[in-house]
């Protein structure tokens, strides 16, 4: 047998047919495939699980970004992280921010989705128009956006007058700022989600909706539970997940349109983190409040998994 | 339980016609099977009468009224899909329970919470239960109940797709081409079944295929389509030995009919590769089709020779594949008796009786005949 048949062998057989080998060439396919994985675990090393390990290292330092020293402290940053009241206060500000635009981004997502799958005409044009706000930088659509808000000559508030109601000062309101840019990031995500949701609807099955319309679901909303609503279980799952994410990052529009202010109502964590780590230069502090953001986020992505594994029936 | 009647269905796809004008009765408690190659329109033609394509011209009348303007749900009519189209989330039970609960339950009390607590929901669950289990009873899946649409085998799934159309008593059951995704014994299993269920329920079953053999076997009635068009319907026997046009003739048997070509003499006798056959007909003098089933070749005497150019012995039968001497023409015998097989490449002669032949004109349709003689062209059968 040749030595090339022998490394494909190593690579298809299952572990324990490959200890049965023969010794001779015994040593020469473990070599072959480590050989094989290197490449990879050390792209995935360096790439992903270095900079995650340098982070939660750094944040038992108090490094200072550009300082020449650093001597470990423990756990004090997380002290003084707990004993703050703007990370608490960031903290609130992005859960309610999570909280508001994950169900609107998602529902308004599968909505217009809903409303594209079953126009007839011009379909491409509105998938196109959705998924603008995705495609353009939220930086310049974050200036439109102030421009629009603005309490004298924006857009938003002239409606309202022109409606006979009272203008606001959206962004310099501290009742009404986070929830401004909740609204537009919720504009944001709709045409991520909706892309998806699309994709989700094209591939349920015709012939669902015809037994469903047999079987007598006569209405559109019996056939919305029936059948795209559980067929939809794992794109929805997927959006939802990647809708929270997101939010939990939400860093941009705050930082362009109110810096975390009026008075810290619209600070959020990664705000935070980039003030501490990037004005102050704290850098095992801003580490530490990125430990915690990770935490977050990997719960997410558990209760994802935990999800997608529950719902197996698509086969 | 429901009487079908479609007149003058026509249908078209983007200026394509996929149905000419269609115009059948369909009795009640009828078998009939639509049969046809694929794209013949008979998969279209159940989808109008099941209301899920609207036809462009036409009417349908289920028991004399029409229901053209009339929902698919609100047809009663119940329908087994090709890929099943069981809802994957659902457990057999509920797959089965979808059609009772979409008519016994409101849509208030279909709601996932709220519904459990209004009252009747609880009595009315038992009843649907009770109807299901029944069902799932006569159909031999009771054990599996509880399992997904994906953890069942075809034929399992093909049960709760007929389980889901009988559960609610429909006055009609549509199958468009349900067995065509089982393997070939299972096919042949399930046929038997349908054809039992059938007798049991007395139900009109109108049964979409491609498949001939499913359509012989199972149906009181057989409709032949072709290119959009009805052609023939007749009970299988019919259909088989009084083929009004060629292509329901080599549509319709396994292995297919022989067509020879033929002449029609002034006289109106036939002469077939040469040779008269004694069997005479009214129509015009000129070119016709002369068909023969390969059953009714018989081999080893007769007019005409040819060559064995290929064997297949099934064991219970076998075909003799023949190239006919001086013309290239090839044509099937079968054998009933393969204890005694011509040779491969052996030079056999054969002949036919002359009621065996069916004759068709250069259009396809067919030719009355006469039967000259009541005594069969060839010897008694030396092989």
């Amino acid at each position: 047998m040749s030595d090339g048949s022998m490394t494909m062998d190593a690579a298809i057989a299952p572990a324990s047919a490959a200890r049965r080998a023969v010794p001779v060439h015994g040593s020469r396919r473990t070599y072959s495939a480590y050989a094989l994985v290197t490449p990879a675990a050390a792209l995935m090393l360096i790439m992903l699980l270095g900079p995650l390990a340098g982070v939660i290292a750094l944040s038992f330092t108090d490094y200072q970004l550009g300082a020449p020293h650093f001597s470990w402290i423990g756990l004090a940053n997380y002290q003084d992280l707990f004993a703050d009241k703007v990370f608490w206060t960031a903290l609130r500000n992005t859960l309610t921010y999570v909280v508001i635009v994950v169900p609107g981004a998602v529902i308004a997502g599968l909505a217009i989705a809903l409303l594209i799958q079953s126009g007839t005409s011009l379909r491409s044009l509105y998938r196109t128009i959705y998924f603008l706000p995705v495609m353009a930088t939220l930086i310049a659509m974050a200036v439109v956006w102030e421009f629009m808000l603005h309490p004298q000559f924006g857009l938003v508030n002239g409606m309202l007058r022109g409606a006979g109601l009272p203008a606001f000062a959206w962004l310099q309101d501290r009742n009404t700022a986070l929830y401004a840019l909740c609204a537009i990031g919720i504009w944001q995500a709709v045409g991520f989600n909706m892309v998806l949701f699309l994709a989700g609807l094209v591939s349920i099955p015709k012939q669902l909706y015809e037994a469903a319309e047999i079987d007598g679901a006569s209405s559109g909303w019996a056939r919305f539970r029936l059948v795209t609503w559980p067929m939809l279980g794992p794109v929805t799952t997927f959006v939802v997940v990647i809708s929270g994410i997101r939010s939990f990052q939400v860093f941009d529009t705050v930082h362009v349109l109110t810096k975390g202010g009026p008075s810290k109502s619209t600070e959020v964590l990664i705000h935070t983190m980039y003030t501490e780590g990037f004005e102050f230069f704290r850098s095992g502090y801003a580490a530490a409040i990125t430990v915690v953001f990770l935490v977050f986020v990997l719960l997410l992505t558990l209760i994802k998994s935990r999800l997608a594994d529950r719902g197996v029936h698509y086969t | 339980m429901a009487q079908i009647e479609l007149s003058a269905i026509r249908k078209s796809f983007d200026g394509t016609d996929v149905l000419k004008g269609i115009d059948f009765r369909i009795e009640d408690g009828e078998f009939i099977s639509l049969v046809g190659p694929s794209g013949c329109g008979k998969s279209t033609l159940l989808r109008v009468i099941a209301g899920l394509e609207p036809q462009n011209s036409g009417e349908v009348r289920i028991d004399g009224r029409p229901v053209d303007g009339i929902r698919p749900s609100a047809r009663n009519l119940a329908m087994v899909f090709q890929s099943y189209a069981l809802y994957p989330h659902l457990n057999t039970f509920d797959n089965i329970a979808v059609p009772l609960r979409m008519r016994r339950l409101s849509a208030i009390e279909r709601l996932p919470l709220l519904g459990a607590v209004l009252p009747g929901r609880r009595a009315k669950e038992r009843h649907i239960r009770n109807d299901v289990e029944a069902i799932a009873e006569q159909l031999d899946i009771a054990p599996l109940l509880r399992r997904k649409p994906g953890q069942l085998s075809g034929g399992q799934r093909q049960r709760v797709a007929v389980g889901r159309a009988m559960v609610r008593e429909p006055r009609a059951f549509l199958f468009d081409e349900p067995l065509s995704n089982l393997d070939a014994k299972l096919r042949v299993h399930m046929r038997a079944e349908l054809a039992e269920l059938h007798r049991r329920l007395k139900a009109t079953f109108v049964y979409v295929t491609h498949d001939q053999a499913e359509a012989m076997t199972m149906s009181s009635r057989i409709a032949v389509m072709m290119d959009g068009e009805l052609i023939q319907a007749g009970t299988p026997a019919e259909i088989y030995n009084d083929p009004e046009d060629i292509r329901v003739a080599e549509f319709i048997g396994s292995p297919k009919i022989n067509i020879l070509p033929g002449r029609i003499r002034k006289d109106g006798g036939v002469d077939v590769l040469g040779t008269a056959l004694k069997l005479s007909c009214r129509a015009a003098a000129g070119d016709c089709r002369v068909g023969v089933r390969p059953e009714r070749i018989d081999l080893g005497a007769g007019p005409f020779s040819g060559t064995v150019v290929h064997l297949e012995n099934l064991g219970a039968e076998a075909f003799v594949h023949l190239a006919i001497e001086g013309s290239g023409l090839r044509l099937i015998a079968r054998l009933a008796d393969v204890r005694h097989l011509p040779g491969m490449a052996s030079s056999v002669t054969f002949g036919f009786a002359p009621d065996a032949v069916r004759i068709f004109d250069p259009a396809g349709k067919r030719i009355e005949l006469k039967v000259e003689q009541p005594e069969r062209v060839r010897e008694p059968a030396h092989v």
